[in-house]
């Protein structure tokens, strides 16, 4: 099954990655498809989030609507097709 | 504020990083501001700020302080609004740890939030766009722009350090972020002799909570480069690193502002000889809901 556009919500920090978006669709069924989609087009994207050992930075939250993505499985954790997904610094914003 | 905890505010320990420091020109000493009542350094601004307000009239007839936070001043706002009986309305990005806001929350505070990818600069133009609607409600003490922040160190930390270590000091270490701590400090120690640095994050998508990648933050008006003789880029990974080695190795259990600040002071102490000050903001409890200590 095709996976649908999925929109990713990026803070200002991060927007110098994306061409100055506040937001971009990508494709994916995981998380890691996620970021994968979104590097594909825009270089560089992915290792501002993703460490070189594969892991979410320390210092970053993700989201996938209101779950802690680190909660579902890191980039492992599936991302449903109508689902937003949220970046954040981790510090600014510890899970709730 | 006789008789009452706000008296408690300041005078924090000064402690030798034994371990860390081993082996480096200088000596490196810690002043440790969790210490103080609310738990971070943000005390002492907040105790300033709200006094001034409350002498020059703008804080009266029952009006609110805000202001605009990621979390310690908005804690330490709370704190102090609680002791002098003033309410207080905070605006934070959402999704702030739970820590924070639940300890804002004990104290009495009201927390309005905003959209957590705006992150602090957007809890910063809500705060002004609430004061300037509503100036017969607020009193918006402004921690960015408020010069009785910085001035609360020139009077009080600055002055504290320099008796502690016995004049011994050589080099001022903290981070920026209203950059209150660093004008401050470098108001009271410069004139002595003693050569001040501050320390920014390395990239401007980061986790030094607390801290400003000036270069792309909206500029506190009370920012002065001048102020500081050297300036340092700290990239967040080996921060936290460094925070996680400050627990283990000197008992220091701190934020990752704290580590930060500590990589700043042993790049200067690797360099050169003397007796580095370096201010630790808060402690490392409010960040047991970040994966820093997962």
């Amino acid at each position: 099954m095709k996976a649908m556009a999925i929109t990713v919500r990026l803070p200002g920090a991060l927007r110098d990655t994306v061409g100055g978006e506040n937001k971009v669709t990508a494709r994916g069924a995981t998380l890691d498809e996620v970021f994968a989609d979104i590097e594909r087009r825009h270089p560089g994207f992915r290792e501002r989030v993703v460490d070189d050992r594969g892991q979410l930075r320390t210092f970053v939250n993700v989201y996938i609507g209101d779950t802690d993505a680190r909660s579902s499985g890191g980039l492992a954790a599936p991302v449903p097709s109508d689902a937003e997904v949220m970046v954040i610094p981790a510090m600014a914003g510890g899970r709730r | 504020m006789r008789g009452t905890i706000l008296e408690r505010i300041g005078g924090t320990p000064l402690v030798p990083l034994r371990r860390i420091g081993e082996g480096l020109r200088a000596e490196i000493w810690a002043k440790l501001e969790q210490f103080n009542p609310a738990g971070s350094v943000k005390d002492r601004p907040a105790l300033w700020m709200t006094v001034a307000a409350e002498e020059d009239g703008r804080l009266r007839g029952g009006k609110v302080v805000l202001d605009a936070t990621s979390g310690n001043t908005g804690v330490a706002l709370a704190m102090v609004g609680a002791v002098l009986g003033h309410p207080v309305e905070l605006v934070m990005p959402d999704r702030v740890s739970l820590e924070r806001k639940r300890m804002a929350a004990a104290f009495g505070a009201t927390i309005l939030l905003t959209d957590p990818l705006e992150g602090t600069d957007g809890a910063i133009r809500e705060a002004q766009r609430l004061a300037a609607e509503h100036p017969g409600r607020y009193c918006y003490v402004d921690q960015y722009s408020n010069p009785v922040n910085p001035l609360a160190h020139e009077m009080g930390t600055g002055p504290e350090i320099w008796e502690q270590s016995g004049g011994r000091i050589t080099h001022f270490v903290a981070g920026v972020g209203t950059s209150g701590t660093v004008v401050g400090v470098s108001a009271a120690l410069r004139p002595k002799g003693v050569r001040i640095v501050a320390a920014q994050p390395a990239e401007p998508f980061h986790g030094i909570e607390g801290w400003k990648h000036m270069p792309t933050a909206i500029r506190p008006s009370i920012w002065d480069e001048s102020a500081a003789d050297v300036h340092l880029m700290i990239p967040t990974e080996p921060a936290l690193e460094m925070t996680r080695r400050l627990a283990r190795e000197e008992g220091i259990f701190t934020g990752p502002s704290g580590g930060a600040a500590v990589l700043a002071a042993m790049r200067i102490a690797q360099s050169e000889p003397g007796v580095v000050v370096v201010l630790i903001a808060d402690g490392g409890e409010r960040y047991l809901s970040t994966p820093l200590w997962e």
